[in-house]
């Protein structure tokens, strides 16, 4: 069967079992978008306002459902404007293909209108990309591509197609099965001796604790890990990728720079600390020098080249989570470790005495706030921004369930948020989505409210509104000696207005009265809806260690 | 302690391998002294021999962090006890009546070979490890060193040993 590439592009996705992309047409694609007209029967496309939130909607849409997701750009500005959307992805490691047209192959490195080098520009930024510089090399190209988005440790893989491909034609086979001849064959890693230590270690520690993170969610490992939590009685703390991934009974929560000072303390009195899908990063280990002191470390993830990278572990194990915990489970003797606990009961309570209650004046707090959302959320997913209100959206929320707190964690890209809402309720109709953001986030990339405005996406905007960039403002005034330096830029903007331009409902509230109100009416409606939240630019995300310092530096105002 | 060590990279002959393990050491700052690309006995596989400076940990971290690029086949240490590691040195000098003579006398204490002569100048040409080049150009360059160039380290594990490449 002779087809042109662009139709190839299109057997491809449907063979890979994709039914929604996000993109933005151009010049260097028009064969592409030709094909998708004759294929919108199959394949459903959803246009964004540009193309940073078309690669942030394909990642909400993965990170919500597991499978991959797909973005199309053209090429030169399109492609170029993928990139904070990629690089969001690659860093925390979501399946995605993006697809991206270039000029012709005659006319690549001449300057020519809208090229870019897309393959460099996104080589550090993807697990793998390719030049399609032949059309019999397409249709391979875009296979590996799905299958390097989805195996190891996940993340965002670009097929960059010169126009001349797409529209030229080649002999097509359908997927016969067979195992594609480019695999990287994986050495097992890890064997009994290698499971059975870490049980030892795991059945002697009188002080252990598990720290775990997004690598969870990717591994599909919640029920594992919850199973070996109980088991072995360990209590556990998570990183801001994995808020909401597990609910376990000796759960200490959120750990590290914003986290909870009883979960700081346990890490750093911990005898052993068992760090499961994550790479400690920077937000985790404010201090690399003194990073559980007293701990040895057993550190479990799918790729090794986390090993010892930031910090030294006694032991590693490289594959699987979910098989490898299921492993240790069989090992682990069953365990109430009642004089940790009581211990870990005491960092609790000192922590209760240090908070500061919010005050009860009826204005809006974040913390007043993130209960009411907990409260009337029911199943939908939370995307965040980023800043305090992201912070605080980890800290409090509750019952949230895995894949539902949708965040950049390791980029901390502002303006992610409405993008991964509007992919995540296309890829769980019915469940709807709240987003979270701050006044600063929202300007970013507000501007996709017309794509869910136009598809009546239930996605209600939640507005943190400082009129600040309260997270930078907030450091500001703990390192910077109160310069607020651009952190209050002294915008007029009337989101509710905005929202209505963009045929969007929304208003302003003040007092937690309004805002119950305000977001009863929003979930009610259906459709997208912008509630405003006032509230103080004094406002910190507190507790607080910050970099280079330890918990016994934990700041609390 | 930093030392310098020598990996050896089978990587798949395509274009841009090159410049996915340049662009990986710029992002992870990882030192290079010397890098080299060439062919093997199988035309679908290239391989590239870094010398690069770093501690155990970062050395480890720059196998592990290659190994993980798609096109990446195998990263290896190469043992320098165990292994035959060679680079080419071209040296011009300015070699007139006055000098020519004692310049030929180096060259031939360390077999390097005059592959050019003009009236003003010659160029040498030297094969071995780079210790050795680094001798010769320390002697040689009490005279005027008008250009040089070196093609940076290549090496091969001795015996008949075929654990790398494609498995």
């Amino acid at each position: 069967m002779r087809i042109s590439g662009a139709e190839m592009v299109m057997k491809i996705l449907l063979e890979q079992g994709v039914d929604t992309v996000f993109g933005y047409p151009g010049a260097a694609v028009l064969k592409l978008y030709d094909e998708l007209y004759r294929y919108s029967g199959k394949i459903r496309h959803i246009i964004t306002a540009h193309e940073q939130n078309a690669a942030h909607a394909a990642d909400g849409y993965a990170r919500a459902s597991g499978k991959t997701g797909v973005v199309i750009a053209t090429s030169g500005p399109g492609a170029a404007n993928l990139v904070t959307g990629i690089a969001t992805a690659f860093m925390d490691s979501v399946p995605l293909v993006a697809i991206t047209g270039n000029v012709a192959t005659s006319m690549i490195g001449k300057d020519s209108f809208q090229e870019v080098y897309t393959q460099g520009i996104t080589m550090p930024i993807t697990k793998h990309n390719f030049t399609v510089h032949k059309i019999e090399h397409l249709v391979r190209n875009l296979r590996s591509a799905f299958r390097i988005a989805q195996s190891g440790r996940k993340g965002p893989v670009l097929v960059d197609i010169p126009k001349d491909i797409l529209s030229s034609y080649a002999e097509f086979e359908p997927d016969n099965g067979q195992a594609l001849p480019d695999a990287k064959i994986k050495r097992p890693t890890y064997d009994q001796n290698d499971i059975d230590r870490a049980a030892a270690l795991i059945n002697s520690a009188m002080r252990p604790v598990i720290y775990y993170g997004g690598g969870i969610s990717l591994a599909g490992a919640q029920s594992a890990l919850s199973e070996f939590s109980k088991k072995s009685g360990i209590p556990s703390c998570h990183t801001l990728m994995a808020t909401g991934a597990v609910s376990m009974e000796n759960e200490l929560g959120l750990a590290g720079m914003y986290g909870r000072y009883s979960a700081n303390k346990a890490v750093e009195q911990c005898d052993l600390l068992l760090a499961l899908g994550v790479r400690f990063s920077d937000r985790m280990v404010t201090c690399f020098g003194d990073f559980a002191p007293n701990a040895k470390i057993v550190h479990i993830d799918i790729d090794p080249s986390e090993l010892n990278k930031n910090v030294h572990a006694q032991e590693s194990i490289i594959g699987d989570i979910g098989d490898i915990l299921r492993r240790i489970i069989e090992k682990t003797e069953e365990k109430q470790h009642d004089g940790w606990m009581s211990e870990i009961d005491s960092f609790i309570r000192f922590e209760e005495n240090r908070s500061h209650a919010e005050a009860s004046d009826g204005r809006i707090h974040p913390h007043a706030l993130m209960r009411e959302i907990s409260r009337k959320r029911e199943n939908r997913i939370i995307t965040t921004d980023v800043g305090q209100h992201q912070i605080w959206a980890a800290q409090y929320l509750e019952n949230l369930g895995e894949r539902s707190f949708l965040t950049s964690g390791g980029l901390g890209t502002m303006g992610f948020g409405l993008g991964a809402a509007i992919g995540a309720c296309f890829a769980l109709p019915g469940r709807g989505a709240i987003h979270i953001t701050g006044d600063g986030s929202f300007h970013m990339n507000l501007i996709e409210l017309c794509t869910a405005e136009l598809h009546r996406l239930p996605i209600v905007t939640v507005i943190l509104n400082n009129s600040a960039l309260g997270m930078v403002r907030q450091w500001q005034y703990s390192l910077y000696g109160q310069r607020y330096s651009a952190t209050s830029p002294g915008w007029n903007t009337d989101f509710v207005k905005v929202a209505n331009g963009f045929g969007v409902d929304g208003c302003r509230v003040d007092t937690m009265e309004q805002f119950s109100r305000a977001l009863d009416h929003a979930l009610e409606s259906g459709g997208p809806y912008v509630i405003d939240c006032a509230i103080s630019e004094d406002e910190r995300t507190l507790p607080i260690i910050h970099q280079g310092d330890t918990v016994e530096k934990t700041c609390w105002e | 302690m930093d030392t310098k060590h020598v990996f050896s990279v089978l990587v798949e002959n395509h274009s841009g391998v090159l410049a996915r393990v340049a662009s990986l050491f710029g992002r992870r700052g990882y030192n290079i002294d010397s890098l080299t690309v060439s062919a093997t006995n199988d035309p679908d596989i290239s391989r590239i021999t870094l010398v690069v400076q770093g501690d155990e940990q970062v050395l480890e971290q720059l196998k592990l962090q290659t190994e993980k690029l798609e096109e990446i086949i195998e990263v290896f240490a190469i043992d320098r006890d165990q292994s035959l590691l060679r680079e080419l040195l071209l040296v011009k000098v300015a070699a007139d009546d006055h000098n020519r003579r004692i310049i030929r006398e180096v060259a031939e204490i360390y077999e390097a070979s005059i592959v050019d002569l003009s009236i003003d100048s010659m160029i040498i040409e030297l094969t071995g490890i780079p210790s050795k080049i680094d001798a010769f150009l320390e002697i040689i360059g009490q005279h005027e060193i008008i250009e040089m160039c070196r093609t940076g380290v290549t090496a091969l594990e001795r015996g008949r040993k075929t654990k790398h490449g494609r498995k």
